[in-house]
């Protein structure tokens, strides 16, 4: 759906701001105008609420520094690949930052539509497609800077990067928060109450996140176990993390029957559904009905 | 008086016809708003008023008929309605965590405006609604009255044609009530907006052009609100008497009017054609003591109970669950 850019009408007699119309500018320009826009607001909102940002970090802390210690000393130093287990467990607890902020802020659509603040941006002139990817772009940088952020635990436990590996880890963490946004995205738009929030969060987050290799090691599995971790797409998005972050040999790479899947594999898988999800969002925001 | 086939009207609306399934919200209504004109749009809930704003507001397509704002049409050539068109509405859809200039420049963005020019724009406006040192602080520290002045400011930013206030003044307490009132009237005289009002307060509904009520999907009666008072024709006489019950009887012989003696002592009320020449007359008949006589001409009130049969305020109640069983704003989709 396409903006036409058009100059605003005057009405007559206007002494309020009386300015000659603005140069009509093409669809593009507009609607990147307005992904930026949507994009601020995410950013402003998230500086605002700093209850959200603690209680984004409390988790992923909790799992890193009580659970990772705790069960360190049971598996022992070498049981998960080369790492202990706290080592083991950092990129997925990035992860899991990612995910949860991403579902989140994404599902925050539905808030908007109970306090009507979408109403006020689906009566705009502008492209659906433009409201979704503002948002979508809003809510994964935030998501991204939460799962970030905890490389700062990293020589805590004992992980050293250098500053190479920091550069490939960035990515993988926008493109993991960008797909999981934009699957949220759809999830909102099918969303009627945020009461319905408990019910993803038991029946999606969570799965998703015992699933996926962030908290044990999917080599090894029984066979079932093995069959559905494969079948989760967080699992393509966390792996390249860890391998990124742990270096190929020491962080026991995914396999399916064996086959070392290579990273450029996951990148587009998640990417793949990324966009798909993204497809999928702005065509539910584009019907009217 | 009013163009009703012409194009230049800033709402036309011709033969719409909204159906939810089996259910017909509205049922072929027409009728045409003249630029600059202060247009009311009145009825019971579910009579279909905010089925209509919605289609006027593309939020939801026409089962059948047209619909033009500011000469675009409804379906064909929405974001041009989108861009000619301000929104005030009954519930509040200000983001809370954003500044007052945030909700503006995030308005503005949307709207097409760029650069120097939104806050050439803003500025003034902020400043017509009395906000501009309330300007950088979060909504939500914002008064409701507070809340929906921004929100007037926000629906004006773009120079709208045509305003749509849906209920905006709906539990604001009288004395905000009269300032946005003050500023809508500025705006009509600086701007000379197009306004399409709906409203369950007489006296808001006094201050329009022109009145259309809906009822069941249908417009049962347009005009102004002076010749719609006239068309109920009805005036009524309330008198307090020594012994209210002795007057019923000695007018209802006298007269043939049957009154109606009001409860706790408040006297006794007759509805009559021409209450001034009828009081003279009345007194002919009476041998208990009079107190107090009041004759008052008929009210919007008494014209919308006629066309409606319920009374305005009744009407009020739930007003706000309207536009949220709206299936657009639900996000339902319905067939």
């Amino acid at each position: 759906m396409a903006t036409t850019a058009q100059p605003l009408p005057g009405t007559g007699v206007t002494d309020v701001g009386q300015t000659a119309p603005p140069p009509p500018e093409g669809a593009l320009i507009r609607n990147l105008r307005t992904i930026g826009m949507v994009w601020k607001r995410e950013i402003i909102r998230f500086r605002r609420t700093p209850a959200r940002i603690v209680s984004g970090l409390a988790q992923p802390i909790l799992f890193l520094f009580v659970l990772g210690a705790g069960i360190k000393p049971l598996v022992g130093q070498n049981s998960a690949g080369g790492v202990d287990y706290q080592q083991f467990i950092l990129p997925g607890v990035m992860a899991m930052s990612v995910l949860f902020s991403s579902l989140f802020s994404a599902i925050s659509i539905v808030w908007d539509r109970e306090f009507g603040f979408l109403r006020e941006m689906l009566v705009a002139p502008v492209s659906r497609a433009g409201l979704v990817l503002g948002k979508a772009a809003g809510s994964g940088t935030v998501a991204a800077g939460q799962g970030l952020i905890l490389l700062i635990a990293a020589p805590i436990v004992g992980v050293h990067l250098d500053a190479l590996q920091i550069i490939e880890v960035i990515p993988l963490l926008m493109l993991l928060a960008f797909a999981l946004t934009a699957f949220g995205i759809v999830i909102a738009s099918r969303m009627q109450r945020m009461e319905s929030f408990q019910m993803v969060m038991g029946l999606v987050v969570n799965p998703m996140l015992f699933l996926s290799g962030a908290i044990f090691p999917l080599a090894g599995l029984a066979t079932w176990l093995a069959v559905v971790t494969r079948l989760n797409p967080a699992t393509y998005g966390i792996d390249p993390i860890r391998r990124v972050m742990l270096g190929e040999h020491d962080a026991a790479p995914l396999t399916i029957n064996g086959w070392v899947v290579p990273i450029w594999t996951e990148v587009l898988i998640v990417l793949t559904l990324g966009i798909a999800m993204l497809a999928l969002a702005v065509r539910s925001f584009q019907k009217t009905e | 008086m009013v163009a009703t086939n012409g194009t230049n009207g800033a709402v036309e609306v011709d033969g719409l016809v909204k159906r939810f399934g089996d259910f017909t919200a509205v049922d072929g209504i027409s009728f045409s708003v003249e630029p600059g004109e202060l247009f009311g749009f009145l009825g019971p809930n579910g009579a279909g008023k905010t089925t209509t704003i919605s289609v006027l507001c593309t939020l939801l397509h026409p089962t059948d008929g047209v619909a033009r704002v500011a000469g675009h049409d409804v379906l064909r050539a929405r974001n041009e309605v989108r861009s000619n068109i301000g929104l005030v509405f009954q519930e509040v859809t200000l983001d809370d965590y954003l500044t007052g200039e945030e909700n503006l420049r995030f308005h503005a963005v949307l709207y097409g405006l760029h650069g120097s020019e939104i806050k050439r724009r803003m500025d003034p406006l902020l400043d017509m609604v009395g906000l501009t040192d309330w300007a950088s602080q979060q909504a939500r520290f914002y008064s409701g009255g507070m809340k929906r002045r921004l929100e007037i400011a926000r629906g004006l930013l773009h120079t709208p044609r045509v305003l749509f206030l849906d209920e905006p003044t709906i539990g604001l307490d009288p004395q905000t009530r009269v300032h946005i009132w003050d500023y809508v009237d500025e705006l009509r005289v600086r701007e000379s907006t197009t306004m399409f009002l709906t409203t369950h307060y007489m006296d808001e509904a006094e201050r329009c052009d022109r009145i259309a009520i809906i009822d069941r999907g249908r417009i049962v009666a347009i005009d102004s609100p002076g010749a719609l008072k006239a068309s109920v024709g009805v005036d009524t006489v309330t008198i307090e008497t020594a012994d209210d019950a002795t007057a019923r009887e000695e007018i209802a012989r006298g007269l043939g009017v049957e009154g109606e003696v009001l409860d706790e002592g408040e006297g006794l009320r007759l509805r009559v054609p021409d209450g001034e020449s009828f009081v003279p007359r009345m007194f002919e008949h009476l041998t208990v003591g009079v107190r107090n006589v009041n004759v008052r001409r008929p009210s919007l009130d008494d014209v919308f109970i006629q066309y409606t049969g319920r009374d305005m305020r009744d009407a009020e109640a739930g007003a706000g669950d309207q536009l949220r069983a709206n299936p657009m704003v639900r996000g339902f989709r319905r067939g």
